[in-house]
């Protein structure tokens, strides 16, 4: 995008953000922003790292339940059941990513996918956890004891205010030295470690920061729709948040964000279809890997004669990936 | 819980039949073709509710859905393979297994929209009702039809694959390709083939699951996760070693039924995690 573009581009999407609580119903708004927040921190491990987990589910559950033990169990304090949410994921994320950066590409899948189906069955066994049923009814509480969060609108101004902090914590992420290194990892893996680079370590930081972020999602969830169940650690999860990222464009900022809202937007149309909606997401799986491997995003950048610079780095990155194979 | 080892044993061993045929047909996929089959699951399925289908509305017996659903799946199979997988090759190996992966969605959806979540009974041909009784335990007779049965055809396809002419075919495409190709060797029927095979040996398993689990939609994505974790355990390095992995590992899970039984669903993934550590690359990798 241009200069001026870019902060057009920001101050539209500020303005559209403030005023959709009073046009569209809060309670979706919230649901996207937090599958906006969990598909962007996926990004970071997929689009930026390389990395392909099959398994995010978990880190999005375990900061949900987390969160819902929390602010039933204990205490009514929403910013606590958030941070809380977030060490749970981190921890798991260091357990899951310790084990899964041992092997890489489909492997890696494999693993992450078999290790989240493990939380799968705690979450379902576990005495705390509520079995088949879940969570219900978690209260939102009241922010630092003022502002009370069963107001729709109000809740809808706080999970935005975290889908910005986390966005703009990936932002910084991706553009910091450690970003690069990543980016490097991601390109040729052998070079980096020629280079001498940590290659497992800092795939293993990936990880955990995703997973945190995850986490972070998955409890912001938990809050915003009163509940966590056992879809938020099911495979199916896993598999959606890879659909959002995929869709909306891999590696890109903003991809991961614009396909999580169009995958709950589809998801709710789609809901008076019940069976489906699977049929339909499974279709717009295949085509996006056969056909539209950029995602949306992607594709707008790469047709954006002002965007010259970035469509040349994909290019160039991708040029690498053929030499590859 | 000591009485009850021997038969939690053999349905472990039952279970390990399973993951061996589709963990067989898994690796021979990758193998040649570089895709994990997410949708193996969806075939094992497949095959399941087309000899249930076969018995329901035709009244077609047991013996000719295990020659049938493995033959129409197969020939699916090829259809996949022609129409999107082929386009994926040249790509990373997660495209493949994300193609697949949004198959598995759409054929369980329809299969949930035409029968629903709940199971369909298939009861075992009437040639192997009855069991025997073999003093420790009673072995009913089809438990031990299907243990023998893909036994037999998993070493088949091993023997098939090591001593055939077609084997040596694949086995040589699996080490280069381009050059099979200048023998004049057709590589890319070779992979519509070998596809064709994974995915009918996935549908053979889920004939024979038929009668021991009841059919439902749901059965694809139950097993694939544990075939997965069966995958990483025995690495794809080696044909026989994925088979071996696939029945103990069946094994441990029956045995730690006996024990234990909330553990049983975890042990496999728990195994996965030992594994993982000490040898990364699996018990058969190469890497």
């Amino acid at each position: 995008m241009t200069r001026i573009g870019t902060p057009f581009a920001i101050v539209a999407a500020i303005s559209a953000a403030i005023a959709a609580p009073y046009l569209i119903y809060p309670e979706f708004l919230m649901q996207a922003l937090c599958f906006a927040l969990f598909a962007s921190a996926f990004n970071l491990l997929f689009g930026y790292a390389g990395l392909l987990s099959f398994g995010h589910a978990a880190f999005f559950g375990a900061g949900a339940y987390t969160a819902a033990y929390l602010m039933t169990a204990v205490s009514e304090s929403p910013l606590m059941a958030l941070g809380a949410g977030m060490m749970t994921a981190g921890l798991l994320g260091a357990v899951i990513g310790g084990l899964a950066v041992r092997r890489s590409g489909v492997y890696l899948a494999m693993i992450t996918l078999s290790l989240a189906e493990i939380v799968y069955f705690v979450a379902l066994h576990a005495s705390f956890t509520g079995g088949e049923d879940g969570l219900q009814g978690v209260p939102r509480g009241r922010l630092l004891g003022i502002v009370d969060l069963d107001d729709a609108r109000a809740m809808y101004f706080f999970t935005l205010a975290v889908y910005a902090a986390g966005t703009a914590t990936l932002y910084r992420i991706v553009h910091s030295p450690y970003g690069a290194i990543l980016g490097a990892i991601k390109a040729n893996e052998q070079r980096a470690l020629s280079l001498g680079y940590h290659v497992s370590r800092y795939k293993m930081l990936a990880f955990i920061l995703s997973a945190v972020l995850s986490g972070l999602a998955g409890a912001l969830k938990a809050l915003s729709l009163h509940f966590a169940s056992l879809g938020d650690v099911y495979w199916h999860t896993s598999g959606d948040v890879i659909l959002m990222t995929l869709l909306g464009g891999v590696g890109t900022l903003a991809g991961p964000s614009v396909g999580a809202f169009i995958v709950v937007a589809l998801s709710d149309v789609l809901a008076q279809f019940g069976e489906w909606v699977n049929f339909i997401l499974g279709g717009v799986f295949v085509l996006c890997v056969l056909l539209f491997r950029r995602g949306i995003v992607g594709e707008i950048l790469a047709r954006l004669p002002a965007a010259a610079a970035p469509a040349a780095k994909w290019r160039r990155w991708q040029s690498v990936e053929a030499r590859e194979r | 819980m000591i009485a009850a080892l021997p038969s939690q044993a053999l349905i472990g061993l039952i279970n390990g039949a399973f993951y061996a045929l589709l963990s067989l047909g898994m690796a021979i996929i990758f193998g040649m073709l570089n895709v994990i089959n997410f949708a193996q699951g969806a075939f094992y399925m497949i095959g399941a509710f087309l000899a249930w289908m076969l018995l329901h509305y035709f009244g077609v017996s047991y013996w000719t859905a295990l020659l049938a659903a493995p033959l129409a799946v197969a020939a699916l199979g090829i259809f996949v393979e022609r129409l999107l997988l082929s386009r994926v090759y040249r790509l990373d190996h997660i495209y493949g297994w994300l193609v697949t992966y949004g198959l598995a969605l759409m054929a369980e959806s329809v299969f949930r929209f035409f029968y629903g979540v709940s199971g369909k009974p298939y009861s075992p041909p009437a040639d192997l009702r009855g069991g025997i009784d073999l003093g420790l335990m009673f072995l009913p007779t089809y438990r031990g039809w299907v243990v023998l049965v893909s036994a037999v055809l998993c070493l088949a396809v091993w023997l098939a694959i090591e001593r055939s002419r077609l084997g040596a075919h694949l086995r040589a495409a699996v080490e280069n390709p381009v050059l099979v190709q200048a023998f004049g060797i057709n590589v890319p029927r070779l992979l519509t083939l070998t596809y064709a095979l994974g995915v009918g040996l996935a549908a053979f398993a889920g004939v024979l699951a038929a009668p021991i689990y009841q059919v439902t939609p749901l059965m694809g994505s139950q097993i694939i996760v544990v075939v997965f974790a069966v995958v990483v355990i025995g690495g794809l390095g080696s044909i026989l070693g994925t088979v071996v992995t696939g029945f103990s590992l069946g094994l441990i899970q029956g045995v730690t039924k006996a024990f234990y039984p909330q553990a049983a669903d975890l042990v496999i993934f728990v195994v996965m995690a030992a594994v993982l550590l000490a040898l990364p690359a699996g018990l058969f990798g190469r890497r």
